[in-house]
């Protein structure tokens, strides 16, 4: 199976930062694969995923997308291939559900083209498939979290990407949207032949649908591998700073067996370890 | 394929180019010697009693032309300055960028450039516009997050003070009849217009709106975002600057010729998308064509309210403009 992004031996400092937000990061997703980055907050997965979009400029180490150095891909030609759909986004006017996703056509309609047959067939697709074509006319400003979430991920759809990268896309959705969303993106990603990267702090789902996970902590990987290698007690413990025990899905369903991590009550007297501290430029 | 509020964009915009032509025939048949309607259209094929051909095709004409100019030049900047600072106060006037305009054109005014360069003097004045949006992107910041309201009005205000002040400063050199010239600039006026003076304005901003219009699907994009924009395939920073280097040079020319009148990119763009969104496939042709009608209308009362007299057509856009900025400034307070 050939291998979409590659990633070697990656830093990143934010300017003015006092340590590398991203360091020495190394790794690997496959064609048709479905990964998962986890991590504490600032533990540096959206920077990641800016790296290795080609949104940020890397400090040292290589990102590649199909063997080929991301910022030299032109960017019309990357969003024709992999999609992203932030954790969220401003919306300086309001505009029609239908308005949004047909943004989605713009990599391959480009300043000139006028959009054609096929561009309407693309955006009517990704409505349907991402379940918001009965409120394709309302104003995306009308609409709950959950709805404007999966509007994005039509018009990531609609770009016809071959690669879908998701920042978060859960944060803010209740039971119901996030194992939709989690649905969808299984779906794609095993009938449609779609590959995901998915960075997210929900553990539990992340070992259920991702078949492939990396653990980031202060801007290293930690842990990574299927969800039985990385999801283990001591590793969470110790990058969480929080007691919890590792069990696995009872069942029914595909996902029996898969671990699952349960956090415990802290105990009397346990103290949390902060972590050691790395410098930039080292 | 997106629902319009009012029909669809074409049938707007020929409906706006109907107003113009309306407020272009008013503006050339009204004045201190009124022109009926039939001499006008007779002069415009130059076959009318020599008075009113002097009238119509040496003075009146040339001034609707340099008013439409400048009126779509500044309305379509004020267009393109909100959508990419995210905010809708955004406009030349209000960010400094048309007082740092002004400081150039009149730099080379009083360095002894005529009024009809069609080189030098907006060459200055687009380098006066450039270091003032220079100076707004700095106070913006580099994080895309759109300008913060409270920012814009203080940073515009100081700039704007500041310009001024090297305004006077450089004017204190120059002798009385410079003075004059050099003050029609810092108020705005189209008394100066001339064929020339029509030629060397649209020679830059009738290529340069053509461009901004063009780009209209681009900067939808930005409307979500950069960070969005950026993943749906624009090069953000490349067109970014882009985009300011061409509204800089559209400003400077339209100062360069006119002086600096504000409000224009304000209560234009605003009046349109309330009629019909804010589809920059709609705005920017739309704000192109009200802008110019919305200008020579304002010239027109400038220049027969107080008759024979003249008012600086600044004053007139800026009696408009103020309670439009300040209802927008309470509305968009409440939206934070």
């Amino acid at each position: 199976m050939s291998v979409v992004f590659t990633v070697r031996d990656l830093d990143f400092c934010y300017p003015g930062a006092s340590r590398d937000a991203v360091r020495g990061v190394s790794l690997e997703v496959p064609e048709g694969g479905f990964v998962a980055l986890l991590g504490p907050n600032g533990s540096g997965k959206s920077t990641l995923l800016k790296l290795m979009l080609g949104e940020l400029g890397r400090s040292a180490g290589e990102v590649a997308y199909l063997e080929r150095p991301i910022e030299s891909w032109p960017r019309r030609e990357v969003a024709r291939r992999v999609a992203f759909v932030p954790q969220a986004e401003p919306l300086a006017f309001p505009m029609t559900v239908r308005a949004l996703v047909e943004m989605g056509r713009y990599p391959h309609v480009g300043v000139l083209g006028r959009p054609g047959p096929e561009d309407a067939a693309a955006v009517e697709s990704a409505m349907v498939r991402a379940g918001v074509i009965e409120f394709a006319e309302r104003s995306v400003t009308h609409l709950s979290g959950g709805e404007r979430q999966r509007a994005r991920i039509a018009r990531a759809l609609a770009q016809e990407p071959s690669t879908l990268v998701l920042d978060e896309p859960t944060a803010a959705l209740d039971l119901h949207y996030e194992m939709e969303t989690f649905e969808l993106l299984r779906h794609l990603s095993h009938d449609a032949g779609f590959t995901v990267l998915v960075a997210t702090h929900n553990l539990n789902l992340a070992a259920r649908y991702a078949s492939r996970l990396a653990l980031l902590a202060e801007g290293e990987v930690q842990a990574a591998g299927d969800p039985e290698a990385v999801l283990q007690r001591e590793t969470i413990e110790r990058v969480y700073r929080w007691p919890v025990v590792v069990s696995s899905h009872p069942g029914p369903g595909p996902d029996a067996s898969a671990p699952q991590v349960i956090p415990l009550s802290r105990p009397p007297g346990g103290k949390t370890n902060d972590g050691e501290v790395n410098r930039c430029g080292g | 394929m997106t629902r319009n509020p009012t029909g669809p964009i074409a049938v707007r915009l020929l409906l706006l180019s109907f107003v113009l032509a309306l407020v272009a025939a008013v503006a050339l048949v009204v004045g201190p010697v009124h022109v009926p309607l039939a001499d006008v259209l007779g002069a415009l094929r130059g076959r009318a009693d020599p008075t009113a051909q002097t009238i119509v095709t040496s003075l009146r004409l040339p001034r609707v032309l340099l008013a439409s100019l400048v009126g779509a030049g500044l309305a379509v900047s004020g267009s393109v300055f909100q959508a990419l600072l995210r905010n809708p106060l955004a406009e030349p006037y209000v960010l400094g960028v048309a007082s740092g305009a002004a400081v150039g054109a009149v730099a080379a005014i009083v360095l002894g450039i005529t009024a009809t360069s069609f080189v030098a003097l907006p060459a200055s004045a687009f380098s006066g516009a450039i270091v003032a949006t220079a100076l707004v992107l700095a106070m913006a910041g580099a994080h895309g997050r759109g300008l913060d309201t409270r920012v814009l009005l203080l940073s515009g205000v100081v700039i704007g003070a500041f310009f001024n002040a090297i305004i006077l400063l450089i004017i204190n050199f120059a002798d009385v009849e410079t003075f004059r010239a050099a003050l029609l600039w810092t108020m705005g006026s189209f008394s100066g217009a001339s064929p020339e003076s029509v030629a060397a304005v649209s020679i830059y901003v009738v290529p340069a709106l053509v461009g901004l219009t063009l780009l209209a699907r681009p900067l939808n994009l930005l409307s979500v975002g950069e960070q969005s924009a950026f993943h749906l395939g624009v090069d953000v920073r490349r067109f970014k600057l882009l985009l300011y280097v061409a509204t800089s040079l559209v400003v400077g020319v339209c100062v360069a010729g006119a002086g600096a009148i504000g409000f224009v990119g304000l209560v234009v763009p605003h009046g349109l998308r309330l009629v019909g969104g804010s589809d920059h496939r709609w705005l920017l042709p739309g704000s192109a064509l009200c802008g110019a009608g919305f200008m020579v209308a304002a010239d027109t009362v400038a220049r027969t309210v107080v008759a024979p007299a003249e008012l600086p057509v600044g004053v007139v856009t800026a009696l408009v403009g103020v309670p439009v900025f300040l209802w927008l400034l309470l509305r968009h307070e409440e939206l934070r």
